[in-house]
């Protein structure tokens, strides 16, 4: 099971996180304290896992982006490997080949595509186009809800309620 | 406080905004800026407006998941906004929520009624959102009031909708264990569905649900295995391998039975993440299975090869997995093994540093250790204690298991503690001493190692060595008959760079200075004069000097028991008659010229005057440990001093009597010194007989009124003279144990009386509590010995006679092991509650058994299974019971398994046996029914008697 999904920046910044394990707040901060400090100094070529606190982080980084994901003693690591592919992928066809600013600038959409890729800590969805097509139609609804609450009238409406 | 006003909506900040000016806040503004943000959000968010709310609740869950704002104030925004008929908003709301809502959010309760309701929208995005936000909040509440509706949901003709209930089900499964017996069937119907997804999400919940308690899902092999056999889907396949990997190991035929489908998928696939699954549950659960292993390591080895860091480090991995069962398997790939050990990535060197101590074996131990010691000289520091970590443990391993040569050995850990970047000086010291005491034979060399560490001057400015050091102290004090040159030892223990010392290793650098004194000046007056004094002057001299021994005798083992971790102080082992023949026999160990340099007058006098000038200064110490150490030299000294001095110019008399006193007292002291010390079992003290007349039941409250005018010398004294006066007011006419027994009395009462006032805190049994106050200490001068005490020796004596007699065949010196599991763990595994009560509900589901309500309990009623039965009838299903194991012609080991596995499950017999029954009778009918079906090879009987599994599958 995945317990967590982390987007650090090379500098450090995070830039998104999931956790589908409970921590509070405190150990938060410090896992991704941690964790930033374990990956990041850790140069190219090498394997993409790091053992922490008898589970294993796995990371890729894709520009200049760290995408960690923190499993198991017997998950398997390349299928989580596969996993950050797969989400990485759908971000690139979704934004148009994405980066960081996107995810910063859209931080709610990156979770709605997270949230379609993984539940409850597992995969979901294998499949690209369905990924796309679910965030597509749910664009669409907020696009319809819009333009009625863009309407003129209905922001005076609101205003003298 | 301004209430939101239009313009407020108007000229709000939208997250674009929050986020530039976020970005563009100047280095240490940033936490400004933001506690301003959240000021404003703080107004908008009470705007009558949603999308104000709305965008104020997003602006704050950006600052929440990114910067840590707190935002447990605004959790009932976020309530209210959910119920917002506009998706983008509920959208938000619910984003907002999961990602800050925490079990003890008190609005939470709030959530249910609009998740219900999202639950069964006809807008499948808003269901897929609740399940969703669900998955990421579920408390227990949230789980009881929501399962009839997500039942309904695990049914929804929405397959994507269906996906996303199975996989949120475990969460409430994990709450709310409850709801297993609503939902369970449904889901398992899901392990046949068509769909790629459903069928995914079903798989990833069970893989999930095994893990934590593989047994409970033995019964649903069948649909498992068909998964295995027809499903081309990579991620499924993983998922349903990791899931036979735990059920093989429980169920052996079972492992039969998957071992080819799990071999040919690792033939076929190109898939790097299920061939190393593939070869992971192999390696992990089917390494009975000789072919598919050999498959298994060719595989690994093809990861080996490649380039792929990823894939080598795991491969690695998989190796070492292997290496517990098939040692070959390591050795085949010694070579890629080793040269890993140079790798650039510290992961895959730790791997292999893994392997190699793997690998090690009597023959080839003294071969890799050198390999090993070259890497750790030329790695970085972390890398480097890293291998003499493992050097240390593996070589430590059941008691030295792997060593041969104990000389060599020893020189390795001296050679290892010279090390630049060591930092295992812990580890050393505690290693040094336990063979100084377990191997007799191995003395002479530790000695002669430690003389190397203790006269370098420069090791005594690395503070990561001072624990060796402190060992190598200990050990040249201890085993002083076996030092060649007394003087040269005794600078280095009295160098001036040992004030670099922290004060407890100084403490035993003096401490074994005294020892080593002692010896000297002994072995100068026993040689010097052939004692033939009269023997009631010997007692005169024994009695009037006790205090000092006393003394000495009780600092000693304060300075053995900090060294040796645990070890127990000296045992009183030598007897009476023969304490000089130890020290004459290694007197003839030792050269014949350096015997001749240590008993010339003047050697001992500069041996004495050179302790005198040292240690004079450490008599005003602030540390009381070095301060007393060096008083008692420094008194001792005192009286011996002038003996050796004035042996020329002094009257018969005067001579004879100081000589006497002096040599007495020598002799006594050397005793005490020379008794060995020797490693004690953890038991011993429980297996000494409770001497007679001792009561341990009976309250000691009232002896605090025997004890309360005995005025207690406190933690003896700080100066020789000080505490003889002390002593002779007191106790000096009393049996010498008695002095160490007051402390403990003192402190027992004071215990009884605590235990008095807080009775209820302490545990019901005072047995061994009381036997650790009572027992006489274990030191003892050997003359005045109480019974109990040669009692222990006795004992102490036959274990190691056995001991000697277990290791008679073995070429290596003899290790000293105690027989009852020394260090013994005892490792009580905590139940999990909660997963317990899944797998207890998810076991009544599957086997059917309502009247059981504890998880433990396993029975059958037949009505629930027919209609399991009835569920599938194509699966051909007889449900057995685990736990039935009546002789049959199952396999011998599988018998043992099963018996094995009623040991560990304490539930009550007599409910099993009537279930065993139950079940009997109704196998033989399934029998009956089955019967033409069933192959002729005898797993016929096999299935009726002992089996997990439905017969689809034996």
């Amino acid at each position: 099971m995945i317990h967590f999904v982390l987007l650090i920046s090379r500098q450090g910044k995070v830039r998104l996180t999931k956790w589908y394990s409970p921590y509070s707040q405190k150990e938060r901060t410090k896992v991704i304290r941690e964790l930033s400090g374990m990956i990041l100094s850790r140069g190219p070529k090498l394997c993409n896992f790091v053992e922490w606190r008898g589970y294993k982080v796995v990371y890729k980084r894709y520009a200049s982006l760290y995408f960690c994901m923190c499993i198991d003693q017997d998950d398997n690591e390349l299928e989580v490997l596969e996993i950050i592919h797969h989400f990485v992928e759908i971000l690139d066809r979704y934004f148009g080949s994405v980066c960081e600013l996107d995810l910063i600038f859209n931080f709610h959409k990156a979770y709605y595509i997270l949230d379609e890729i993984l539940i409850a800590g597992e995969l979901q969805e294998s499949s690209k186009k369905t990924v796309a097509r679910l965030i597509a139609a749910q664009d669409s609804l907020v696009e319809q809800a819009k333009e009625q609450a863009s309407t003129i009238s209905n922001m005076i409406a609101q205003a003298t309620k | 406080m301004a209430g939101p006003s239009l313009m407020d909506s108007f000229f709000q900040r939208s997250l674009d905004d929050l986020i530039k000016g976020i970005r563009l806040c100047l280095p240490g503004g940033e936490a400004a800026f933001i506690a301003k943000s959240v000021d404003e959000i703080r107004r908008e968010i009470k705007s009558t407006d949603s999308q104000t709310k709305a965008t104020a609740l997003q602006k704050l869950t950006y600052l929440h998941s990114l910067h840590w704002v707190d935002m447990s104030w605004a959790a009932f925004p976020a309530v209210e906004l959910s119920s917002s008929s506009v998706h983008s908003h509920k959208r938000l709301a619910l984003l907002s929520a999961s990602l800050s809502f925490n079990p003890t959010t008190d609005v939470i309760l709030l959530l249910t009624h609009q998740l219900r309701k999202d639950f069964s929208s006809s807008n499948p995005h808003d269901v897929s959102l609740a399940l969703s936000t669900l998955s990421s909040i579920s408390t227990l509440d949230l789980s009881r009031d929501l399962t009839p509706e997500l039942f309904i949901l695990l049914n929804s003709s929405k397959n994507f909708v269906k996906k996303k209930a199975i996989a949120a089900i475990l969460r409430v499964f994990e709450q709310y264990p409850e709801a297993v017996r609503v939902c369970f069937k449904r889901i398992v119907e899901n392990l046949e569905s068509s769909d790629m997804g459903v069928l995914s999400a079903a798989v990833g919940l069970f893989c999930e649900l095994t893990v934590r308690e593989p047994r409970s899902y033995l019964p649903l092999a069948p649909e498992f295995y068909k998964i295995l056999l027809d499903s081309r889907n990579n991620w499924v396949l993983i998922k349903v391998l990791k899931i036979f990997a735990k059920l093989a190991p429980l169920e052996p035929r079972l492992a039969k039975r998957i071992v080819e489908p799990i071999c040919e998928h690792l033939r076929r696939t190109g898939s790097k993440s299920l061939a190393f699954e593939c070869v992971n549950t192999i390696v992990t659960s089917l390494s009975e299975h000789e072919p598919a292993v050999k498959l298994a390591i060719m595989k690994i080895q093809e990861f080996l090869l490649e380039n792929d860091p990823n894939l080598k480090y795991l491969g690695l991995q998989a190796l070492a997995v292997v290496a517990a069962k098939h040692s070959w398997a390591v050795l085949e790939n010694k070579e890629v093994v080793i040269k890993s050990l140079d790798d650039v990535d510290v992961n895959i060197k730790l791997e292999s540093l893994q392997l190699v101590m793997a690998m090690v074996s009597e023959d080839n131990l003294a071969e890799i250790c050198k390999v090993l010691i070259s890497y750790a000289l030329k790695s970085e520091p972390e890398f480097c204690n890293e291998i003499l970590g493992s050097i240390l443990s593996t070589c430590s391993r059941n008691f030295y298991e792997v060593i041969v040569d104990f000389d060599w050995y020893v020189s390795l850990l001296g050679e290892m503690s010279r090390i630049p970047h060591c930092q295992k000086g812990d580890d050393i010291e505690t290693q040094l001493i336990d063979i100084g005491m377990r191997v007799k034979d191995v003395r002479l060399e530790l000695v002669h190692v430690a003389r190397g560490l203790l006269i370098d001057p420069a090791l005594l400015g690395n503070p990561f060595i001072h624990n060796v050091l402190s060992a190598a102290a200990w050990l040249s004090g201890e085993y002083v008959e076996f030092s060649r040159n007394l003087l040269e030892l005794m600078e280095s223990l009295l160098q001036p760079r040992t004030c670099l010392l922290p004060s407890p290793i100084r403490a035993v650098y003096i401490q074994s200075a005294f020892k080593v004194l002692t010896f000297g000046v002994y072995s100068f007056l026993s040689t010097g004069d052939d004692a033939s004094y009269p023997s009631e002057l010997t007692d005169f001299v024994l009695k009037e000097d006790f205090q000092e021994s006393s003394e000495t005798v009780t600092s000693a083992p304060i300075s053995g028991a900090d060294l040796s971790n645990g070890l127990n102080p000296r045992s009183s082992h030598p007897s009476a008659g023969n304490g000089e023949d130890p020290v004459i026999a290694h007197e003839q160990t030792s050269s014949a010229s350096s015997k001749k340099q240590q008993l010339t007058q003047k050697s001992v006098m500069d041996l004495v005057n050179l302790v005198e000038v040292n240690l004079g200064p450490l008599a005003g110490s602030h540390e009381v440990e070095i301060q007393e150490r060096a008083s008692n030299i420094l008194g001792m000294i005192g009286m011996i001093k002038p003996r050796i001095h004035s042996s020329m110019d002094e009257s018969e008399g005067d001579r004879i009597k100081r000589e006497l006193r002096a040599s007495g007292m020598m002799k006594l002291m050397f005793d005490a010194f020379s008794e060995e010390l020797g490693p004690v079992s953890v038991s011993a003290q429980e297996r000494v007989p409770i001497p007679e007349g001792l009561v341990l039941k009976e309250s000691l409250s009232d002896i605090e009124a025997i004890c309360d005018h005995i005025k207690l010398p406190i933690s003896s004294s700080f100066s020789l003279v000080r505490s003889h006066s002390l002593n002779n007011a007191t106790t000096i006419h009393e049996h010498p144990s008695k002095e160490e027994y007051e402390p403990s009395s003192e402190s027992t009462s004071l215990l009884a009386e605590h235990r008095k006032r807080h009775g209820i805190y302490y545990l019901s049994s005072e047995n061994k509590v009381m036997i650790s106050d009572d027992y006489p200490p274990a030191l003892e001068l050997k003359d005045q010995a109480i019974d109990e005490a040669e009692d222990l020796v006795k004992l102490t004596k036959q274990s190691l006679d056995l001991r000697k007699k277990r290791n008679q065949a073995k070429p290596r010196p003899v290790v000293v092991k105690l027989d009852d599991g020394e260090g013994a763990h005892i490792v009580v595994k905590k139940p999990q509650l909660k997963d317990d009560l899944i797998s207890g509900a998810v076991r009544e589901v599957l086997l059917g058994n309502e009247a059981a309500s504890s998880s433990s309990n396993k029975a059958i009623k037949k009505r629930e299974k027919n209609e399991l039965n009835i569920d599938r009838p194509e699966s051909n299903i007889t449900m057995t019971s685990t736990v039935a194991s009546e002789p049959g012609n199952a396999s011998s080991r599988h018998k043992l398994r099963i018996s094995g596995k009623e040991k560990k499950r304490s539930s009550s017999g007599k409910e099993k046996k009537e279930h065993d029954h139950k079940h009997n009778q109704k196998s033989d009918r399934i029998h009956a029914k089955h019967k033409s079906r069933q192959r002729a090879d005898g797993t016929l009987n096999v299935a009726a008697q002992s089996p997990v599994i439905p017969d689809f599958l034996l």
